[in-house]
């Protein structure tokens, strides 16, 4: 069965159409790549998924593990193992990176029943988490992503996952802005996380992302809907032909 | 500040209302004449000359302390009512108030079964024990004396009243200095907020019947926050407190005052005085989480609170540091400042003020530059949220001898949601062409992104609204005392509950 089973879906902004009628099986385990071109839909696809106001769901259906993921509000969707790394990451004044971690920590375990972290237990994971995506310490005691690069945000997002350790992630553009050494840590550390029930949604523009973090599927967004999927060699056939064929065809 | 500053709303129609409920409590029964009753336990409602007297003898005061009072008392009957705030006060009715040891009010709630749910909502989530929360809503027969759950009552009392006095630090009830320390008592009482500064100062000074006092010693660095819980003896706070702090050359104290936990209180009106003196390298820290019922939704049955707070850094190279925490009250009214007399004498006011549903204050600084390089910090942090309004005012002065002054002024201002307001009132006065005077003031909402990027990773709303605000307070809340700060950044969620969606 589907760890994430989306049928038909279609979605509007501002009365505006963007998502129309997606059909999409993410199986445990796996690792499906959405690739497309700007304004495509991607983002529209994944802030959906994640319950965010103003992206109304007009059609078609989302089962999360089974259950009806659209019934779920944002926060409860994140806390059932749903994590979205956000292509913009947004910036959190005065609250530092620490705080942050512990407060989706504890929010998750608390409804899975178990007891919150000790405080020292807690940073200890989290240093060693942050030391294998090359963040150094201080970064963890700075205000979310304030005054953070690029690709600082990026790895930091990254370090939220590993945290959250979620059952499904939607990775959006998490390798835009990354020089070739943090391509390498960040894709280091989706895939110590990959395992047989954990699956990932990788939105890119870059086939080269998908050497490092290699996709069971491929598919291609246009206009709002797939309109091709294939194996990790699509990946590379748009690499050379780009979106011109799908971008007419749509 | 002139009456050209002046600014008018709207009847309020909510705390109007309040004035008439709190007014029309039924307490007629207690109509005895003065005359007779001078030897009961309470005065009739109203104030009189023959009332100051009763309570100064009641107090025992030297008769210094009664003419004081007495000229306090004759200058607050011609004083015109303050009109310049924003919030639209209701008339108070003066002859409507006891002034000494009211009597046991028909209308305290029986037990907690008759004290606000939300209230006791609120008690529930920051953990009071039971016995507790009776004391803070004002329930018939609860014991006079709320003490800190974190510090166990009587014996850890009077061991920190044996490391003060090693030290030589005073520590006691107003009234219990103006026998103990008569000397300091008359020479600094009114020499900050003079009687004649304000209408309720003015009263405060006419009818004050407690409050804290504090001398530290020369050289002498207070070795713990000193808190109004560690006064055992302490009556109940009453409407009219007086608290007077002197810290001589050289000497730190930091003092705290208030409380976490919303407290109810049958007195409408709450006029106090804080009076800070810090004579040469002298330091004094300030704290203060100010959390009075605010009343129900509507702003029902909330407690007015203007007090004056005055600091004189007398003495050079001194320092006074004013933090605030404020999430309680109908109404809100104060500026806690700073007198920079000394060369080189700095001060500080960091703020936090939080109003939610009809809440209304108005607070602020003053800063007066009178000696050479002196200079202050102004960091206030205002978050309206409901139908809730707020004004930062505040004042930079500086004189013609302050060569080499230097204020920094930041207002930031956070709503939450579309009905609330927040305005800022900056005066700057500069007489010296030597000042650096910097003002920022920013407004702010809480952005959508930033509420769904917290929700997107499993904190609800009311966490994430609560983690954002602590965020945007930070700066402030890093000034308070750390068994202040952990209370106060509760506080802060639970005053923002109910504010979004
Ligand atoms: N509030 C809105 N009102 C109208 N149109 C919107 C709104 N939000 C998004 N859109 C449109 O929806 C379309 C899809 O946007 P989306 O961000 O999902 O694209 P994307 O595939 O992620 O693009 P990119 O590769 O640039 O990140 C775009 O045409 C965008 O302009
Ligand atoms: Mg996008």
């Amino acid at each position: 069965m589907s760890l994430l089973s989306i049928k038909n879906f279609a979605v509007e902004v501002d009365e505006k159409p963007i998502l129309k009628g997606i059909d999409l099986e993410i199986g445990p385990g796996e690792v499906h790549a959405i690739m497309g071109p700007n304004g495509s839909g991607k983002s529209t696809l994944s802030y959906a998924l994640a319950g965010r106001d103003g992206y109304e769901v007009t059609g078609g259906s989302v089962t999360f593990d089974g259950q009806d993921l659209l019934e779920l509000d944002a926060d409860e969707r994140a806390r059932e193992g749903l994590f979205l790394a956000f292509q913009y990451p947004v910036e959190l004044p005065g609250v530092t990176n620490t705080t942050f971690l512990k407060h989706a920590l504890n929010a998750k375990r608390k409804h899975q029943g178990l007891e919150e972290l000790d405080a020292l237990e807690f940073v200890k994971a989290v240093r060693k988490k942050a030391k294998e995506l090359n963040m150094p310490d201080d970064m963890l005691k700075r205000a979310v992503n304030v005054g953070f690069s690029g690709g600082e945000k990026k790895r930091n997002e990254t370090l939220q996952m590993a945290v959250l350790e979620p059952r499904m992630a939607i990775l959006d553009e998490t390798d835009s802005g990354l020089d070739i050494d943090a391509l390498k840590v960040v894709s280091d550390g989706v895939n110590r996380l990959r395992d047989e029930n954990r699956s990932f949604l990788v939105i890119t523009h870059y086939q080269r992302l998908l050497d490092y973090i290699v996709p069971d599927h491929v598919h291609v967004l246009s206009a709002g809907r797939i309109v091709k999927s294939g194996d990790k060699s699509l990946a590379l056939e748009l690499e050379k032909s780009g979106y011109a064929e799908f971008v007419d065809a749509a | 500040m002139s009456s050209a500053n002046a600014f008018v709303t709207d009847a309020k129609e909510s705390a109007r209302e309040t004035a008439e409920q709190v007014g029309a409590l039924g307490l007629d029964k207690y109509k005895y004449g003065f005359e007779t009753d001078i030897e009961m336990e309470f005065a009739p409602k109203g104030v009189n000359e023959d009332i100051v007297r009763l309570i100064s003898s009641k107090k025992e005061d030297p008769e210094w302390l009664l003419e004081w009072r007495l000229r306090a008392f004759s200058v607050w009957q011609d004083m015109p009512e303050p009109q310049w705030q924003k919030p639209h006060v209701p008339q108070i009715d003066y002859q409507d108030i006891y002034y000494y040891a009211a009597p046991k009010q028909t209308n305290k709630p029986q037990s907690l079964d008759e004290v606000d749910p939300k209230l006791l909502e609120t008690y529930e989530k920051l953990g009071i024990p039971l016995k507790e929360q009776e004391v803070l809503a004002g329930v018939q027969g609860a014991p006079k004396v709320a003490v800190d759950a974190v510090f166990d009552s009587v014996s850890v009392a009077t061991t920190y009243k044996k490391t003060l006095e090693a030290e030589g630090i005073v520590f006691c009830s107003i009234s219990e200095a103006v026998h103990t320390h008569p000397e300091l008592v008359k020479k600094y009482l009114g020499s900050v907020v003079p009687y004649s500064d304000n209408k309720h100062a003015c009263l405060n000074s006419a009818v004050f019947t407690d409050g804290s006092f504090v001398y530290i010693p020369k050289g002498v660095r207070c070795p713990m926050e000193l808190s109004t819980y560690f006064r055992i003896n302490a009556e109940n706070t009453g409407q009219f407190e007086r608290t007077l702090i002197i810290a001589d050359e050289g000497s730190y104290v930091s003092y705290l005052e208030g409380c976490t936990a919303p407290q109810r209180d049958e007195n409408q009106l709450h006029a106090a005085v804080v009076e800070l003196i810090a004579l040469d390298d002298a330091e004094i820290k300030y704290s203060t989480v100010q959390n009075w019922y605010p009343g129900d939704e509507d702003g029902k049955g909330g407690i007015y609170n203007f007090v004056t707070k005055r600091a004189a850094c007398r003495g050079k190279n001194s320092k006074v540091s004013w933090t605030q925490v404020e999430t309680g009250s109908a109404i809100t009214w104060k500026y806690p400042s700073c007198i920079l007399q000394g060369d080189n004498s700095v001060g500080e006011f960091y703020s936090v003020a939080i109003t939610n549903n009809r809440q209304e204050a108005d607070t602020g600084t003053k800063m007066i530059h009178l000696g050479k390089n002196t200079r202050s910090r102004i960091i206030s942090k205002g978050i309206s949220a409901g139908r809730a309004d707020q004004t930062y005012r505040g004042l930079v002065r500086v004189m013609p001898r302050a060569d080499g002054a230097r204020n920094f002024t930041q207002c930031d201002s956070l709503l939450i949601g579309g009905n609330c307001g927040a305005h800022t009132i900056p005066y700057i006065e500069s007489r010296n062409p030597t000042a650096q005077l910097e003002h920022e003031a920013t407004t702010s909402r809480i952005s959508e992104d930033q509420l769904f990027y917290c929700l997107s990773r499993g904190l609800g709303e009311e966490e994430a609204i609560a983690l954002i605000v602590n965020g945007f307070c930070k700066e402030v809340m890093q000034t308070l005392p750390m068994e202040f700060a952990v209370e106060a950044q509760k506080l802060i969620g639970i005053s923002l509950e109910g504010s979004v969606g």
